[in-house]
């Protein structure tokens, strides 16, 4: 079955979107949707420094990826503005990373495979580190999921409650470097970011607690991986970015039924 | 027994010290009132009260076992999170239907706990953090100026639902508030900040001490015609705020 380029490519897409759901959905509470971009561009750097060394590109890609995320954690409680900071770090990570895989002599590397993804060529390795990593992100969210949701509310009420916000926010900057490694090779860096947030806003009006807006993204999430293929290889589009196409258009198709009933 | 004992608690943002040597303690039962003008340092006494942050010297010490219900400043949660009224009570876990059902009764808001967060009232959001802050059936209940967005009525409507909550489950209760005219009447005690404890005491005692009037009475200026107290006194020579070095720390706290 796992022969098939197709079906690899599909419990690809399924596997990525199962991990960005419940974490895209704390990004859409958390407003951290700029903090994603950023762990993403920041990816890139990440690729080059593995490709240089001969090491896995997901091992490198995650170390620079968390390694950025923590960075601008640590650095935002010192007084600088998180918005700068992430475009100060993100754009010059994604720079360093374009000029180190420019002096990569021998290798010529398909860069556009790394920014737009290149989920047709996923391999059974590949196939492996994208579940391993989901099932990573998704466990790791799950266990903290009550303390994650208290601190999302408010940080006070998670100290009253004997739970450390700074802890909680380390396991989602660790999930975000860990989804953002495994989503490379699906959608490529650019469009990480669309398949943590448009799911989850597209299920935010169908849902009425955030256990369901988290199982309804993953839902939405996995539908786009499927169709989106099927569309790409009917139409001879790119796949990653037929993928996000179909999530945004679930995303209309759920933002405009609430906005008639709320009319009506 | 003590509940809850601050002694000579000292506290500091880099070199602006907020709080120091102020000690205070809690009985069962009782309700504490503090007091101060914005930067006062009450939100910072407030956090180590609940062990969100740790005093530079000084020691806190807590009954073993207590079990504090935090009602906070009015809290934002983000329109894109949909959460009913029941799932936020349950957080962080370990809490049964009927316990948030009795909760929401005892804060005076039965039957809504089927609602979203986002569809409440002002007064409604309140008294549904009273609730959740009732539900481990607390010994000391604090307060963070949970009564900000409220109007007159509102508030005052709010601080007697308070006072049923203690008659009913014996708890003690510490408010912190800067509008003092309408938490005065529950009160036991009342405590004055400014970075150190000012005056402490029985409401009439602290409403007519000079530093507090120092602190409330002349700074609002004519908006204070509004409250029971007049401000036809000069301040007391002893008090520290008529020192402007005292006043430049106040304002640097802010």
């Amino acid at each position: 079955m796992l022969d098939d380029f197709m079906t690899r490519a599909a419990l690809a897409g399924v596997g990525v979107a199962l991990a960005a759901a419940p974490l895209g959905s704390f990004v859409v509470w958390r407003r951290m949707a700029y903090f994603g971009d950023a762990t993403a561009h920041a990816a890139i750097l990440g690729v080059a420094l593995s490709l240089a060394l001969h090491i896995s590109v997901f091992a490198g890609a995650v170390a620079v990826a968390l390694a950025v995320a923590l960075t601008v954690t640590v650095m935002t409680g010192r007084g600088y503005a998180m918005d700068t900071l992430l475009g100060v770090l993100a754009h010059s990570a994604l720079a360093l990373g374009l000029v180190a895989v420019s002096f990569l002599s021998g290798i010529r590397i398909d860069l556009m495979a790394y920014l737009f993804g290149d989920i047709l060529a996923v391999s059974r390795g590949d196939l492996a580190v994208i579940w391993g990593g989901a099932a990573l992100v998704v466990g790791l969210i799950g266990w903290r999921w009550s303390a994650l949701l208290t601190s999302t509310i408010s940080a006070e009420l998670a100290y009253a409650s004997g739970i450390d916000p700074k802890r909680e926010q380390l396991v989602l900057t660790l999930s975000l470097a860990v989804t953002v490694a495994v989503a490379i090779k699906v959608v490529g860096v650019l469009l990480i970011t669309a398949m943590l947030i448009i799911p989850a806003a597209a299920a935010r009006p169908l849902s009425r607690t955030p256990e369901q807006m988290a199982l309804t993204a993953a839902a939405i999430g996995g539908l786009s991986a499927f169709i989106g293929l099927r569309a790409a290889y009917a139409l001879d589009t790119p796949a990653g970015a037929s993928i996000v196409c179909v999530a945004a258009l679930v995303f209309l198709a759920t933002s405009m039924t609430t906005n008639l009933t709320t009319k009506a | 027994m003590t509940l809850i004992a601050a002694e000579n608690i000292r506290a500091s943002y880099g070199a602006n010290m907020v709080l120091r040597d102020v000690s205070l303690s809690v009985e069962p039962g009782e309700i504490v009132t503090v007091v101060g003008p914005n930067g006062s340092g009450k939100t910072t006494l407030l956090k180590l009260l609940i062990g969100a942050e740790r005093p530079q010297s000084g020691l806190i010490t807590r009954k073993s076992g207590l079990r504090i219900g935090y009602v906070p400043q009015k809290l934002h949660i983000d329109p894109t999170l949909p959460i009913t009224v029941e799932r936020f009570l349950r957080l962080p876990g370990g809490t049964t239907r009927a316990s948030c059902a009795a909760a929401l009764q005892k804060a005076g808001v039965p039957g809504l706990s089927r609602r979203q967060m986002s569809a409440l009232s002002g007064g409604q959001f309140q008294r549904v953090l009273l609730a959740r802050a009732l539900i481990n059936e607390p010994d000391l209940l604090l307060l963070d100026e949970a009564t900000q967005g409220l109007d007159q009525p509102g508030s005052a409507a709010f601080y007697i639902q308070i006072e049923e909550v203690r008659q009913k489950t014996g708890c003690a209760i510490i408010i912190i508030s800067h509008e003092l005219h309408v938490v005065m009447a529950t009160s036991d005690r009342v405590i004055c900040l400014n970075g150190h404890v000012c005056c402490e005491g029985a409401p009439e005692i602290v409403s007519a001490a000079p530093e507090y009037r120092a602190l409330f009475g002349t700074g609002t200026g004519g908006a204070l015609a509004l409250y029971r107290h007049e401000h036809d006194h000069k301040h007391d020579e002893t008090c520290a705020h008529n020192n402007a070095s005292q006043v430049k720390q106040t304002e640097a706290a802010e």
